[in-house]
């Protein structure tokens, strides 16, 4: 009978509700407002400083950056165009792919698409979750991808972390890697400070994830605020439709 | 103004069957006057397919049926083209919608019996509209060559490869190549907008002949026709276009609501309607983690995996999509309408609906042992729940019952001792009595109890 409840337990979980994580760790809920804007300016600033140079988002075009976010041309121009790229451009990398593989093993994926394929909790989680781990070939590795091949690039900003697993039964204690409560559970610690308190450092990851979610979906705020407005006239339809209806039927017994 | 009109109709109506047309299928097409709720969806159905059809004339516009192109085409429609995104989730919630349409049509023709005589022609053109729908659904997908598009219509080509003997060839044949590939893509991309589209629509022109020709069921099971006015009106009938026109639009209207609902607030529908892994460009060296097929395909994809056999698989699936085309030879209760066949009866198309959501669940998930023994069991009561309707087509005999619970139970029985091992025993054991209890409840119940009891059908409609 027990094995009755829990398999029809398990057809009730939604599908929908485990993105492809990968590596099945704990993900840590991202707060993402892509209809905050100067949030979105800070993410797009880190995401051109720290990721650009490696990943591309080779779907999106640079000025399509400054119209969404409030920015000029000019302002995209020197701050975020590393390249000979123009502002009409694509936002490539000049890495060659064939190079890529030699230097990282594998070639940085394109960033245009990863908030929509891995989910915002899976990137604000991965990118909090580097910890010193000498055998791999960058000295980190990752505790929701396990293996990663990415360099810790974002360092000198949170700083390093260590991997210990706690205790059975020792009491939750804060920071990242909150991840259970059982035995052997994993607990990142900040062994070398960045220039970046822990909150600030949250923070910052999470408006460059912002970013990234906004960057996977630009038309995403226009299309709510067209669908308010689309929602309301087939309200509206709705009661006049309605009222036609009734008037016709109104002999039909 | 008026009369210019007039004239104008007369000089066409004497070189082209407009007004007859006009009358014949909405002005003087007689439907019952008692429709409910499960009527909407013929309709609906058919602004979909428009809704499918104009959509996908602007994303050609776009999109580039070429493996190196065709994500970027995509995402060059969400991007760059102007009200791209718009046309674009159109079309991929339209899919979605058109499924939950065509599904609660055919429930609504299995609650009112609409497939029986002289109607199996319809129900017959509609099995092959679904399965030009799911040919059609099946080739869009791939269309965007993201990591699911790929994987999902390689899993699905592979299912023909199964087939001993040609199989093989004929899987080869599909694809154009030895894996899914450019080739294939260009042959899909055509398939896709032109060849199923046209199938469809002439199909779709099909059923509606064969409709109008022998009229409309309704909620009650009763033929109107049979009780026609001094005029040569059915009596409880009444003219297609005001009546049914003017209550259709209140259902677009609502419908509309909802699909803008999911369009402007959740196109993604939490992973259904556009999978995450297919943000993600096709890679053939990469296997995703999971591969489903998106939510339509799903109770059949589980009837397919119940099966351990690759061959055996391909079989039961398809024969769980044949058996839906003999339903009217199956079902020979006189009676149409649920309305007034036994509790027995309406437990059991309650129960059918259940277990075909329950396969459609498990067609998402990967395969555990719990899962897989669940996926078996639902498999199973799917294809008992087409013997218990021929069971219940007329009053049977206690023997009959008896020796129809048996034979079943020993069906049940012979197959599972054909699988279980060790390590599965617990799960087949408590298995066993999910599709045990449903052979009880609908071939013994009614030799016990008068759970089979059938009202008398009305002559006329009941409002």
């Amino acid at each position: 009978m027990r094995s009755i409840i829990l398999i029809l337990l398990a057809t009730v979980m939604p599908a929908g509700a485990v993105v492809a994580s990968g590596g099945g760790a704990h993900l840590d809920h991202a707060a993402v407002d892509i209809e905050n804007r100067s949030s979105l300016q800070r993410g797009a600033k880190y995401f051109f400083n720290y990721c650009i140079s490696c990943h591309s988002a080779n779907f999106s075009r640079y000025n399509r950056i400054a119209t969404d976010l409030g920015l000029s041309d000019l302002q995209v121009e020197d701050n975020f165009i590393f390249t000979d790229s123009t502002i009409r451009d694509h936002m490539t990398v000049a890495m060659r792919p064939k190079d890529a593989k030699e230097w990282f093993g594998t070639a940085p994926p394109d960033l245009t698409l990863s908030a929509r394929a891995k989910g915002a909790d899976w990137l604000y989680t991965y990118l909090r979750s580097f910890y010193l781990d000498d055998t791999r070939p960058f000295g980190v590795n990752n505790l929701v991808l396990e293996n990663a091949a990415m360099p810790h690039v974002l360092w000198e900003l949170q700083g390093l972390q260590k991997l210990s697993h706690r205790e059975a039964e020792a009491p939750a204690e804060g920071g990242h890697g909150e991840q259970g409560h059982g035995s052997g559970a994993p607990v990142l610690e900040l062994v070398q400070p960045g220039t970046m308190s822990p909150d600030q450092y949250d923070r910052a990851v999470l408006d460059l994830v912002n970013f990234m979610v906004y960057l996977s979906e630009p038309a995403q705020v226009v299309r709510k605020q067209i669908g308010v407005w689309v929602l309301s006239f087939l309200l509206l339809l709705f009661v006049v439709t309605y009222l036609l209806k009734k008037e016709y039927w109104k002999d039909i017994h | 103004m008026g009369r210019m009109l007039t004239g104008l109709l007369g000089w066409v109506d004497a070189r082209f069957p407009l007004s007859k047309l006009w009358n014949e299928h909405l002005a003087e097409y007689y439907a019952p006057k008692n429709f409910n709720f499960w009527y909407f969806f013929g309709s609906l159905a058919l602004l979909v397919l428009v809704i499918q059809i104009v959509t996908g004339i602007f994303l050609t516009m776009h999109y580039k049926p070429d493996a190196e192109l065709a994500f970027g085409s995509v995402e060059y429609i969400m991007r760059d083209v102007d009200w791209g995104w718009l046309i674009r989730y159109m079309h991929s919630t339209g899919a979605s919608a058109f499924f939950i349409i065509v599904y609660l049509h055919m429930f609504r023709g299995l609650l009112y019996g609409s497939y029986k005589k002289p109607r199996e022609l319809i129900w017959l053109f509609g099995m092959v509209i679904y399965l030009a729908l799911m040919a059609e659904a099946f080739m869009g997908y791939l269309l965007p060559w993201g990591q699911m598009s790929f994987w999902g219509a390689q899993v699905i080509v592979n299912l023909f490869g199964a087939i001993p003997g040609f199989g093989h060839d004929l899987a080869l044949w599909l694809r154009g190549d030895f894996v899914i590939s450019d080739a294939t893509l260009n042959r899909f991309f055509a398939l896709h907008v032109i060849a199923v589209p046209l199938v469809l629509v002439f199909l779709v022109i099909a059923h509606i002949m064969a409709l109008h020709e022998v009229g409309s069921n309704n909620p009650d099971g009763v033929e109107i026709k049979k009780k026609k006015g001094e005029d040569g009106i059915p009596l409880d009938g009444i003219p297609f276009h005001p009546y049914y026109t003017v209550k259709d639009i209140v259902g677009v209207v609502v419908f509309l609501f909802v699909f803008a609902l999911v369009m402007f607030f959740i196109p993604q529908m939490g992973g259904y309607f556009l999978e995450h892994a297919n943000f993600i460009p096709a890679d053939p060296l990469t296997t995703p983690e999971h591969i489903a097929p998106v939510w339509y395909f799903t109770p059949f994809y589980t009837v397919l995996r119940a099966v351990p056999d690759p061959f055996g698989g391909v079989v039961a699936m398809g024969l769980a999509v044949a058996i839906l085309f003999v339903l009217p030879w199956i079902d020979r209760n006189p009676i149409k309408s649920v309305r007034y066949r036994s509790v027995l009866h309406k437990i059991n198309l309650i129960v059918f609906a259940l277990v075909f959501i329950i396969l459609g669940v498990l067609g998402t998930k990967p395969a555990t042992p719990e899962l897989g023994e669940m996926a078996v069991r639902f498999s199973e009561v799917y294809f008992l729940f087409f013997v218990s309707l021929w069971f219940s087509s007329a009053k049977r005999s206690a023997k009959l019952g008896i020796v129809t619970t048996i034979v079943l139970l020993g069906i049940v029985t012979i197959y599972d001792l054909t699988r279980v091992s060790a390590e599965n025993q617990p799960l087949v054991f408590s298995g066993w009595f999910i599709p045990a209890a449903y052979i009880v409840v609908m071939f013994l119940l009614p030799v016990f109890t008068n759970l089979d009891e059938e009202k008398v059908v009305p002559e006329r409609v009941t409002s």
